[in-house]
């Protein structure tokens, strides 16, 4: 199969498409970074010219940056601490025999397909509303106050949010793996003595460690650039209450003008996302290793 | 320690009952197989003694306590999985001390324990490898392991061998009886092969269909098979069963022939018949004869090695008083 020729082949039947994925990246690429060393604010477009570092300056002392920053990482993390432990914990029960099983898992899949405007909008307005949304509704009927999630814990609405959108897809990935767990295994430790919450400690969750870092490293890339749920729910605030960087970075090119500050912003964000995925490689990537 | 024993013990799944009522007494320290066809209920009659599925109806009673009820860590028995069912992130040690450290038993003991286990198996020198860094034969090895350690009343082997190649096979097979002439504890042990069946047993429980045909010695079965399927299912090549006329003759419904039961001439015996194939093993000849007008394919072992090729019509004559003769209900004359 892979003599020199046919080799040669595929190279060339390969080229068009690696290239036009190459161009489609850097050159993205390359005009954020031309950018972020220019003066380029929309307001007064004919006053261009380089600047050296003085975009990356104002962006990393902006007083938004640090508590972007902070946000950006908690909401990561928070969304991925709600939606491994509560995905394991679905998973298991999806995972026990029952009847209209099958419908279930739909149902439980479902969020997954959902728009994140479309679900940031129905929380926003149909739960959340201290108004009109059911959570309102509910704690008037109890007799209690309306709480305004949105404005007065924003972090955490949008936590509670994207991990409704984000749990389908950690659950679809741990019910595979933990279905793919060896029964005699679980039948051995049975018969060892081990008590059901032992059999989960010592044998089903390492048995999900390897799932479990697939899903935080898939999750960990697309929550670093939640956008659109900010977007639609809170605008990033109040003042810079849920900005996170991809926010901020849309703030200040689209809201303040000042693209190079923001192209400045966008490429400190990929740094981050690097340093990000260095620190998780070398955490848990020993768990890919078979 | 180590007596178990079965009283109307029955098991259903759904509406299909896998189990007719069923009796059986294990005596403390035997060797006992389970053997029969696949889907025959061999295995889940293990797991019924093991506590890992529930009986229907019935008692099991296991050093004479009512076990029935009990979960399968509490009735003190130790099973080993055809998969192995090691615990594939944990090293060998960590495998084998499992069930002392689930029991809460404090570190030096359980060292103890492991270091004895693992010289009586061979595995010191693996103790700190992974179950994946094992051949199949060293795995089968650590499963044991972990079985020993819990010093269980009695062991259970789930078709322990059939993962391995022949040559293990037949290796493990004495390992696994020189472990029980050592440790003198009940074994039960489940198979589809009846060489394992033959070579191991103390007391061979031939089921089919749930049912427990013949309960007896290897030599026992072999013998005096109670009925046409142990008659059919022990012995190998399988016993050569006769109808119709022939067995008429001998004042039976069907009459049974060992292959190696039967002598062969070129001029002159009871049945006449035609060479088919001729299997040599050097130390055996299998014959497999055909047209014989009494069944289909006739099989033959002779001892050593013999002249006979494919279409020379032979004569065979079985000695009679290794003749089996059986009812039309299929159940053994006397």
């Amino acid at each position: 199969m892979s003599t020199q020729h046919s080799r040669s082949a595929a190279r060339i039947m390969i080229a068009p498409a690696t290239f036009l994925l190459l161009a489609w990246m850097l050159i993205p690429l390359c005009m954020t970074l031309y950018y972020s060393f220019r003066r380029y604010r929309l307001l007064t477009p004919d006053r261009q010219g380089w600047v050296g570092f003085r975009n990356y300056e104002n962006f990393l002392t902006n007083p938004a940056f640090t508590s972007a920053l902070i946000n950006t990482l908690v909401l990561v993390l928070g969304v991925l601490i709600i939606t491994v432990v509560l995905g394991i914990l679905l998973a298991i029960l999806l995972d026990q025999p029952f009847k209209g099983q099958g419908i279930v898992r739909i149902l439980v899949i479902a969020p997954f397909f959902v728009m994140p405007t479309v679900s940031a909008l129905v929380w926003k307005n149909m739960f959340m509303n201290p108004v009109n949304g059911l959570f309102a509704y509910a704690a008037k009927a109890v007799g209690l106050e309306p709480y305004d999630f949105l404005s007065q814990a924003p972090l955490m609405s949008i936590i509670g949010i994207v991990s409704w959108q984000w749990l389908p897809f950690a659950t679809l990935i741990l019910l595979t793996a933990i279905q793919s767990l060896d029964s005699e295994q679980m039948e051995a430790a049975e018969m060892d003595g081990a008590s059901a919450l032992n059999r989960f400690w010592f044998i089903t969750l390492p048995h999900l460690s390897r799932a479990i870092t697939v899903v935080i490293l898939i999750q960990t890339i697309f929550l670093l650039s939640i956008f659109a749920e900010i977007l639609v729910t809170t605008n990033g605030g109040p003042g810079t209450a849920s900005t996170n960087l991809t926010y901020l970075v849309y703030a200040e090119s689209l809201l303040n003008y000042d693209v190079g500050e923001g192209s400045a912003g966008g490429v400190v964000a990929i740094i981050l996302a690097n340093i990000v995925a260095i620190f998780l490689m070398r955490a848990i990537g020993k768990n890919l290793d078979a | 320690m180590g007596q178990i024993s079965l009283n109307q013990v029955t098991k259903s799944f759904g509406d299909v009952q896998v189990i007719p009522p069923l009796d059986l007494d294990i005596n403390e320290g035997e060797f006992v197989v389970f053997v029969g066809p696949s889907g025959c209920g061999k295995s889940t009659l293990l797991r019924l003694i093991a506590g890992l599925e529930d009986t229907t109806s019935g008692v099991i009673k296991i050093d004479d306590t009512d076990a029935t009820a009990l979960p399968p860590a509490k009735r003190g028995l130790a099973m080993v999985f055809q998969s192995y069912a090691l615990y594939p992130h944990m090293s060998v040690r960590k495998n084998i001390a499992f069930p002392l450290r689930m029991a809460g038993m404090d570190q030096a003991a359980q060292d103890a324990k492991i270091n004895a286990a693992a010289t009586a198996l061979n595995l010191t020198d693996y103790l700190d490898r992974r179950p994946g860094q094992l051949s199949g034969g060293q795995r089968q090895r650590v499963a044991i392991g972990r079985a020993i350690v819990r010093e269980p009343s009695a062991f259970l082997f789930d078709e322990p061998l059939s993962n391995l190649d022949a040559a293990l096979r037949v290796g493990m097979r004495l390992e696994i009886s020189e472990l029980h002439k050592k440790l003198e504890t009940t074994m039960i042990y489940v198979t589809h092969d009846q060489v394992e069946a033959m070579t191991m047993a103390d007391k061979i429980v031939v089921l089919q269909a749930g049912v427990i045909e013949q309960v007896g010695s290897p030599l026992e079965l072999y013998h005096k098979p109670r009925n046409k399927f142990v008659a059919g299912f022990i012995g190998s090549p399988k016993m050569n069963l006769i109808e119709g006329a022939e067995a008429e003759k001998h004042g039976a419904a069907t009459i049974g022939i060992r292959p190696e039961h039967m002598t062969v001439s070129k001029s002159e015996g009871t049945w006449k018949g035609v060479v088919g194939v001729a299997e040599h093993l050097g130390s055996d000849t299998f014959i497999h004869v055909h047209e014989t007008g009494l069944m289909d394919t006739m099989t033959l072992r002779i001892t050593g090695d013999i002249e006979a090729r494919h279409g020379d019509t032979i004569f065979l004559s079985p000695e009679m008083d290794k003749l089996h003769r059986f009812d039309a209900q299929g159940l053994r004359l006397v």
